[in-house]
């Protein structure tokens, strides 16, 4: 079972957005990666979204670019990130973690193998950024027959039209992208957000959570309004780059994740007072 | 030609983009609606006699077409086997193949009211080519071009400057074709409202390389003719380079339902396919995988992560293939062998010195393949290359690799 519909449902309770933060699986190297990982939850992230590197990462901007080239210099591999997560579970059984990356490492490891690994290892859910509806087939079907929550990403350009095949085999949450553009970009019209998210929300009964721009407390107060999880990431990979001393992580890498996360914590609970 | 049309290799791609198992629409959804929009676009140009007429028209009076068929007749000589003939796409208007493609796109970018054009390139002759019908039809252009390729083509990117493209140098990994795209797909994905991406090879996400193959189609079909009007026959064998694969599939799909004609393509042998990382040949060093819209044929690690690969030619600088290639060289319908950087370079001397036709790099490699063939070849048969462009942009970096004094 996922644990992602009891975690939104617990943060409608709190009349609140879930925080859903993004890191890359591995990233400035695994054990400091690692650390970030599991600090987490206890500052103040509701679902966590574990980026898996991949070497042309064409949706997104700078940070998570480099993001991942760290975690690949460092020798980050798919299995190395699915055994991350397995780490983590005998610590915390509670949190929801959704993988999020390209296609091309899954292929390359094997869509069956894959998915039983990442059930085992207590994944519950995948954002694969190539894989449109139209091929289904390739990993949406067999993930969602193996109970892991095949997460698609709706955008500006998905129209109403469109939009009922979009999210057709989506199962925990819609994630709807803010803005045309690469990851960490700017959000032109934070209120603009809120009628898009009404609209997702006349289409389906699940949970939508809004990410791509999203970078201060403020900015997830005014778009936690209407969302039900307000999705960060580049603002966290900055926070790793900026913390590395002599391009080497560690204690303090956590340290400078953690107080970002605690802030945003603090902006998704004003987002509806 | 066979009339066996269900046994054909040109029905390709099926309604979901796919060549057998390659191919395919793997992009992000911010995308989707945009690939679907082109896709309509086209079906509703290819069944417009207008368009067709004005794509006919620039190509007879703007691009030079037909290209002539040549005989070269010491090379021939010097290999002394099959008749050596070029199929000379390095004399059209901005010096290579790339041409045909632009034009058929930028008159689709019209037609569908876009205001803003970007490409990628690796050589530089389809941002030259792009840049082109970017300044005839007054399209503001942008070229996306890897920044070690900016450095090893610098005269095409004066070329492209001076009619008006903006070119965007890109740093990221090696700097090369790869990376351009990359660029270009993030440029996409962010003015979705403007901009067409015209993407010059045979590669990306359907319906790209069917309409690039299709544009390209000029080239064989055209030589097809030629040939049975000069000799009264097919030729025995037809040969092109492939990287992105857009001359090749041109040159090739005319053929492809003709057994008596066996095909060859030339893939970039780098270093040489024992050196790790040191090659470009995704069919013969690759296996499959997802990149940039498609399932093709893919230079990779164990881990699915994407290979720089090496070829000293920067247009075949490229870790996959257009997934038609993939589809056949699985169907071994096409038999695709990697030349090297060395084989390469003495093809481009020798072509130079013997004919008196400086090819592009790209090219030397399929006159390399031509130059192993023809021997074992009988002086009654015929093979053909497609020399895809001319090579006045290597002149200089070819001149280094062979420690030419060029200061004097």
């Amino acid at each position: 079972m996922s644990r992602l519909p009891e975690r939104f449902s617990a943060c409608a309770k709190q009349n609140r957005p879930a925080l859903v933060t993004f890191v890359m699986a591995g990233d400035p190297d695994p054990e400091t990666g690692f650390d970030i990982l599991s600090a987490l939850p206890a500052a103040g992230a509701d679902i966590i979204e574990l980026g898996m590197p991949f070497s042309d990462p064409m949706a997104d901007g700078p940070a998570i670019q480099q993001a991942g080239r760290r975690a690949l210099n460092a020798g980050q591999t798919l299995s190395k990130t699915l055994q991350a997560v397995e780490r983590f579970r005998q610590q915390d059984a509670d949190t929801p973690i959704v993988l999020m990356g390209y296609y091309n490492p899954i292929y390359a490891f094997g869509v069956d193998k894959f998915l039983s690994d990442a059930k085992s290892a207590g994944v519950d859910g995948l954002i694969v950024v190539d894989l449109p509806p139209e091929e289904d087939a390739e990993l949406c079907i067999p993930a969602i027959k193996a109970g892991i929550n095949f997460i698609r990403l709706t955008t500006p350009t998905t129209d109403d039209r469109r939009l009922p095949a979009v999210l057709e085999n989506t199962s925990g949450f819609v994630y709807y992208v803010s803005m045309t553009g690469i990851t960490g970009g700017a959000i032109r019209s934070r209120e603009a957000v809120g009628g898009a998210v009404q609209r997702i929300k006349r289409h389906t009964e699940l949970p939508v959570a809004v990410g791509f721009g999203i970078k201060t407390a403020e900015d997830a107060a005014i778009i936690g309004r209407d969302a039900d999880g307000v999705v960060v990431g580049s603002v966290l990979c900055t926070a790793v780059a900026e913390s590395l001393k002599d391009g080497k992580g560690g204690a303090q890498s956590v340290e400078a994740v953690r107080a970002v996360v605690s802030e945003l914590a603090e902006g998704v609970r004003q987002a509806r007072r | 030609m066979s009339t066996d049309r269900i046994n054909s290799l040109r029905n390709g791609p099926d309604e979901n983009g796919r060549f057998g198992l390659f191919g395919g629409r793997f992009v992000a959804e911010t995308l989707m609606p945009l690939i679907l929009d082109l896709e309509r676009a086209y079906r509703d140009a290819k069944q417009d006699p207008e368009f067709e007429a004005e794509i006919t028209d620039l190509a007879a009076h703007y691009t030079g077409r037909p290209s002539p068929l040549y005989f070269a007749r010491r090379l021939t000589e010097h290999l002394g086997g099959a008749k050596v003939w070029f199929k000379r796409e390095e004399l059209n208007h901005t010096g290579s193949h790339k041409i045909n493609n632009c034009l058929g796109q930028i008159l689709l970018a019209k037609r569908m009211g876009k205001t803003r054009v970007i490409a990628e390139t690796g050589a530089g002759q389809h941002g030259v080519a792009t840049a082109t019908v970017c300044a005839k039809f007054d399209i503001p252009c942008v070229v996306f071009m890897g920044a070690t390729d900016v450095e090893r083509q610098w005269p095409n990117v004066l070329r492209m400057k001076m009619l008006g493209a903006e070119v965007r140098a890109v740093s990221a990994g090696a700097g090369t074709l790869k990376d351009a795209m990359n660029e270009a797909l993030r440029d996409w994905v962010t003015n979705v409202d403007n901009t067409y991406y015209l993407i010059g090879t045979a590669a990306g996400p359907h319906p790209y390389p069917e309409m690039v193959r299709d544009f390209q189609s000029v080239i064989g079909t055209e030589l097809r003719e030629q040939f049975l009007e000069t000799e009264g026959k097919l030729p025995d064998a037809v040969v092109a380079c492939v990287g992105g694969g857009s001359n090749a599939i041109g040159t090739f799909h005319a053929f492809l339902d003709d057994p008596e004609v066996a095909i060859y393509g030339a893939e970039a042998g780098g270093h040489g396919l024992e050196t790790e990382n040191g090659h470009a040949a995704s069919m013969n060093g690759g296996r499959p995988g997802v990149l940039h819209g498609n399932r093709t044929y893919l230079l990779q690690n164990e881990d699915g992560q994407i290979l720089e690969g090496h070829s000293i030619s920067a247009g075949l600088d490229y870790p996959g293939v257009g997934p038609e290639h993939s589809f056949l060289h699985d169907s071994k319908r096409v038999t695709y062998a990697p030349i090297t950087d060395e084989e390469a370079i003495a093809a481009f001397q020798l072509c130079t010195r013997m004919e008196g036709i400086i090819p592009a790099l790209e090219s030397a490699h399929g006159l390399a393949q031509v130059m192993k063939l023809a021997p074992e070849m009988s002086a009654d048969q015929s093979i053909v290359l497609c020399m895809s462009g001319r090579g006045d942009k290597d002149v200089e970096s070819v001149g280094r690799y062979l420690g030419m004094d060029l200061d004097s």
